[in-house]
């Protein structure tokens, strides 16, 4: 009923839209002008609300800029952050003075140039002294911007220092894990055919692929077994759609077993001692850090907004990039004047339906309680946390390879 | 006085050839017709309609930004309960609106609405040719189209809802159905639509570059073409070699998708499910993706520029400013735009090398583009401006054009672009420079040939006030959400409302932005309904139009009001002059048209 109420209001304000117009094309007819002529009136007025119109935009322009401080921003709390807001300011300033001229320039003569009786306009084709002004001045300009971002954006890309933390960000659909390299600053190895349950990092240690191969074999046998049945009875699409899963399994499968034959288990040692850590990203003040980037599934993309940094991770790649905090929680928090503010990482590359939730609260520390935090998480290694009988296990069994029957 | 020049001019030609009026088979006439103002307006009508659905569309997924959570019955009411339970949209649905209405106006209303239907009712218009090269392809051109506007509303409707890995179709996120929902059947029909869309484009635009090349009347060279149709040719030029890219980019992820290869996609566990693709990068698609995409942006903007030089020097009355240099930045823009795709992907994993090469090419983009501008504004100086909407829609262009183009010198400056890629500054960006100058170009088109394409006059009091709700609504909405972007918030999000959990500053401000720009954005909507009221109004009732309403020296106003199958009713006019012959010393009127020769002693300009 409402809408049919709204639908008649529509219909019926249109019907009087169409009334008025008749009326005023009626009178445009009695004063014998057509609709292609403009009368000054209209014109002068048109011009004016141009003018009008820009000093509003300018205005508005201004209003905000001060109601939310310059840009609204706020401080970056990081070296390379602190940097890019410099030249993003500097930037700002540039374009903000070529904004101000030329719409105040468009404008204005808009409103002054508006025609008046008797007044003919100036024919000016061209001058070619003008236009080579006008594009050697921005050349220039374009030239200073160009030199000091190339010096920033190489400065930022730049490989990490020797001594840099190394964290790997690990992404997937809709949450962020960090992996922490450990006493040995080295990343341990992965290879995403060995997600697991308890891998989810797909690490690859000789458990970890064993207990892959395991678990695979396992999967394969049972689809088999269930393909194989004769007292099942699967309709066709079933079985296309089975055979697929299995022939792709026994692929991921014969590749699993290389893996197994190429691994060298002195690169084990690398792995046992990274740390995965969720929820909460740690770091410290001043402390240079070399993130990798990895994601699971689809495209990602690390933001940490009031770092001023940003990369994507990419499936079947590694990406990277380096942050260096320079403010603790503790330091903003009693910059913004809020208790409850955090530093946080945010996914920033649309990666399906709950993307806005996805992100991981990140805490920096100082250099105290940074180690003292360290130094308890040391005690939390991937080897302890997910494989503590590893020693036991070292070898396996080869009882546990199945092989797939076809 | 003005008038009397024309109305020779304008009937010079009438009785030079025998009229052969046939009466047309009505769907010969108005369906399957070959007549190039015809496919214009075909072009048209089907663009605004893609275009009233994209806004809507827009709207809807503002509604939850402004309102996050809060039940609406607006969304229920299109939505139903399936995406809207409760009138709350659902987070997938959200992702397909976005995702179509970037679809819908980037190609549907500013590709094949604005180069579509100008393109084709202006080149023939303008160059005195009786027709397209092909008038079979020209119709074919818009029946695919056509087509593809059908698939892609058609995708809206079906149960998994449509395409939702953005207007950009990033994989792996579209090429897994196990991801989205909307990668599923809905991302097939988003393919199957831009495939016919590419094809309809890519024939559009050959016939445009033929037309151009071999159909020019007698004196027409190309220098002594209006600017539109420079903009026209490049704009097919840019066309024909991007969007061949772009079909081979969605020709590889058909593949991925359905014939199990890998070009795309590398080591991925989806969910719970391991899968044995290997080799494959995301990043080849950005690539292939990028290169057309940022022509694109070029292949909307150009062809809106051309249209305004046209507007600005006729309602100036002066020459354009700079005529050679026009040409020259609009080949310079056109070449360019080439060499730039890299700028939507510093922060990919691409090479930072790589990257340092792309900022250069792209701010070297603002050199013409800055030329263009002070063109403009020295078109208007000393002018003797006639505000009409078309003129008023064409100035706001140029406001807009210079408004988001300074801020596209910020992301194109790699450095900068790491803290700002994919936040609502660039969602501010864009829809500024390229979705607003482009629809104010298309509308300034519109109001301008409106008496061309259908004989009839659109109420400029209506146009007024269209303008102005329009200009407020799209600085009020674009302006505000450059604060949103610098504020950090990122583009896409369903809910802004998770800054509230670490960021209770930036959460008030995001929000309260938002509120405003939504309010901006119904307020605009609202407006464009005095503009569809108007436009079909006018197509029936509106006054008769004279021969040459705007005083303007193109051929095109030469032909008669009423439409004649072939433009001329006798032989084609012959052109003597360039242009933009308005105020010309010497003269007793402020407009020379085209095909006026030479007067005794004097000089072209």
């Amino acid at each position: 009923m409402e809408k049919l109420i709204i639908l008649i209001v529509i219909i019926l304000g249109a019907i009087a839209l169409a009334q008025l117009i008749r009326v005023y094309e009626l009178s445009s007819k009695l004063r014998k002008s057509g609709e292609h002529e403009i009368n000054n009136k209209d014109n002068h007025i048109n011009g004016l609300l141009m003018f009008v119109f820009m000093i509003l935009t300018f205005v508005g322009f201004f209003y905000l800029m001060l109601k939310y401080g310059w840009t609204g921003r706020g401080t970056a709390a990081s070296t390379q952050g602190v940097e890019t807001d410099w030249l993003l300011n500097l930037n700002f300033i540039i374009i903000l003075i070529a904004y101000f001229i030329t719409n105040f320039l468009l404008f204005y003569f808009s409103y002054k140039y508006v025609r008046k009786p008797g007044v003919k306009a100036y024919f000016y084709p061209h001058n070619n002294k003008l236009e080579m002004i006008w594009t050697i001045v921005p050349a220039i300009v374009l030239a200073v911007i160009i030199i000091l971002g190339l010096k920033s954006w190489t400065k930022i890309t730049s490989p990490a220092e020797a001594d840099a933390i190394r964290i790997e960000l690990f992404a997937k659909q809709y949450d962020w894990t960090a992996r922490y390299a450990g006493l040995d600053n080295e990343l341990g190895k992965y290879d995403y055919k060995l997600t697991t349950d308890n891998n989810e990092l797909a690490l690859i240690t000789s458990n970890t692929i064993d207990s892959s191969i395991a678990i695979m074999s396992k999967e394969i046998l049972s689809l088999t077994k269930l393909l194989n049945n004769r007292d099942t009875i699967l309709n066709d699409s079933v079985i296309v759609v089975r055979k697929n899963t299995l022939s792709v399994k026994e692929r991921l499968f014969r590749l699993v077993t290389q893996i197994k034959e190429n691994h060298d288990k002195k690169a084990d040692a690398a792995v046992w001692d990274d740390i995965i850590q969720k929820d909460t990203l740690y770091l410290c003040k001043g402390e240079n850090y070399e993130f990798n980037l990895r994601a699971r599934d689809v495209l990602h993309s690390a933001y940490f907004p009031h770092f001023r940094i940003q990369m994507n991770a990419v499936p079947g790649m590694t990406t990277r990039m380096k942050l260096t905090p320079n403010m603790t929680t503790e330091q903003m928090r009693a910059e913004k004047n809020n208790p409850n503010f955090n530093f946080v990482l945010m996914c920033n590359k649309i990666c399906g339906g709950a993307h806005y939730k996805m992100k991981m609260i990140v805490v920096v520390k100082d250099k105290a309680s940074y180690k003292k935090w360290m130094a308890q998480k040391n005690k939390e290694t991937f080897k302890m946390k997910y494989f503590p009988a590893a020693a036991e296990i070292a070898t396996p069994k080869d009882s546990l390879i199945i092989k797939p029957l076809i | 006085m003005a008038s009397t020049a024309h109305e020779e001019h304008g009937h010079g030609h009438d009785h030079g050839g025998d009229h052969h009026h046939h009466e047309e088979h009505f769907v010969s006439k108005y369906i399957f017709s070959q007549d190039h103002k015809m496919i214009g307006k075909q072009f048209l009508m089907t663009a605004v309609f893609m275009g009233v659905v994209a806004m809507l569309l827009s709207i809807l997924f503002r509604i939850q930004l402004a309102w996050p959570g809060e039940s609406s019955d607006f969304l229920s009411f299109f939505l139903g309960e399936q995406w809207a339970p409760n009138g709350v949209l659902k987070e997938d649905m959200y992702l397909g609106l976005v995702t179509i209405h970037g679809t819908i106006m980037v190609f549907f209303l500013l590709t094949g609405g604005l180069s579509g239907t100008f393109s084709n009712i202006l080149i023939p218009l303008q160059l005195g040719a009786r027709d397209m090269a092909s008038g079979f392809l020209n119709m074919l051109s818009f029946w695919f189209f056509f087509a593809s506007s059908l698939i892609m509303l058609g995708s809206l409707f079906i149960e998994t809802g449509p395409a939702m890995a953005g207007w950009t179709i990033y994989p792996p996120l579209s090429a897994l159905p196990q991801a989205v929902s909307g990668s599923g059947l809905g991302m097939t029909l988003w393919l199957i639509s831009m495939v016919i869309f590419i094809a309809g484009s890519l024939i559009g635009s050959l016939n445009y570059i033929v037309t151009v090349l071999n159909l020019r009347t007698k004196g027409m060279t190309m220098t002594r073409m209006p600017l539109t149709i420079w903009a026209f040719f490049v704009t097919a030029i840019l066309g024909v070699l991007s969007f061949p890219v772009l079909l081979s980019a969605a020709l590889l992820l058909t593949m991925d998708r359905l014939a199990g290869t890998s070009f795309y996609l590398s080591d991925i566990v989806v969910g719970s499910e391991m899968l044995a693709n290997h080799g494959g990068s995301p990043i080849l698609y950005q690539h292939l993706f990028w290169f057309l995409g940022h022509p694109e942006v070029y292949i909307v903007l150009l062809p809106a520029l051309g249209l305004s030089s046209e507007i600005i020097a006729t309602n100036s009355r002066k020459p354009i400013f700079g005529y050679k240099a026009m040409i020259g930045s609009i080949l310079a823009i056109g070449f360019l735009s080439f060499i730039v795709w890299g700028h939507h992907m510093f922060i990919t994993g691409m090479n930072p090398f790589l990257g340092s090469v792309f900022v250069f090419t792209t701010l070297l983009i603002a050199i013409p583009s800055a030329v263009k501008v002070f063109n403009y504004i020295t078109t208007l100086w000393r002018g003797s401006l006639v505000l009409t909407p078309a003129m008023l829609f064409a100035i706001g262009l140029v406001s807009t054009f210079i408004s988001g183009g300074v801020t596209g010198i910020i992301l194109a400056d790699s450095a900068l672009d790491i803290a700002l890629h994919d936040t609502y500054f660039v969602v501010a960006h864009f829809h500024i420079v390229m979705g607003m100058s482009a629809v104010f170009g298309m509308f300034a088109g519109v109001y301008h040939w409106f008496p061309k394409m259908f004989g009839r006059m659109m109420n400029t009091r209506l146009g007024y006030v269209h303008f102005w709700i329009t200009i407020i609504g799209a600085y009020g909405v674009f302006f505000p959400m450059h604060f949103v972007g610098l504020a950090g918030a990122p583009r896409r999000y369903y809910d802004s409302t998770v800054y509230n959990e670490f960021d209770q500053d930036t959460f008030a401000m995001i929000m309260d932005l938002n509120v405003i720009i939504t309010i901006f954005a119904i307020f605009a909507a609202l407006g464009q309904l005095l503009f569809l009221f108007n436009f079909f109004y006018s197509i029936y009732r509106g006054p008769k139009a004279p021969q040459n309403p705007w005083d303007s020296t193109t051929l095109e106003w030469t032909t008669p009001v009423e439409h004649l199958h072939g433009n001329w009713p006798g032989a084609l006019p012959e052109v003597h002059r360039w242009p933009y012959d308005y105020s010309k010393p010497g003269s007793d009127v402020d407009f020379i048209p085209q095909n006026v020769p030479l007067a005794k002693g004097e000089e072209e300009h």
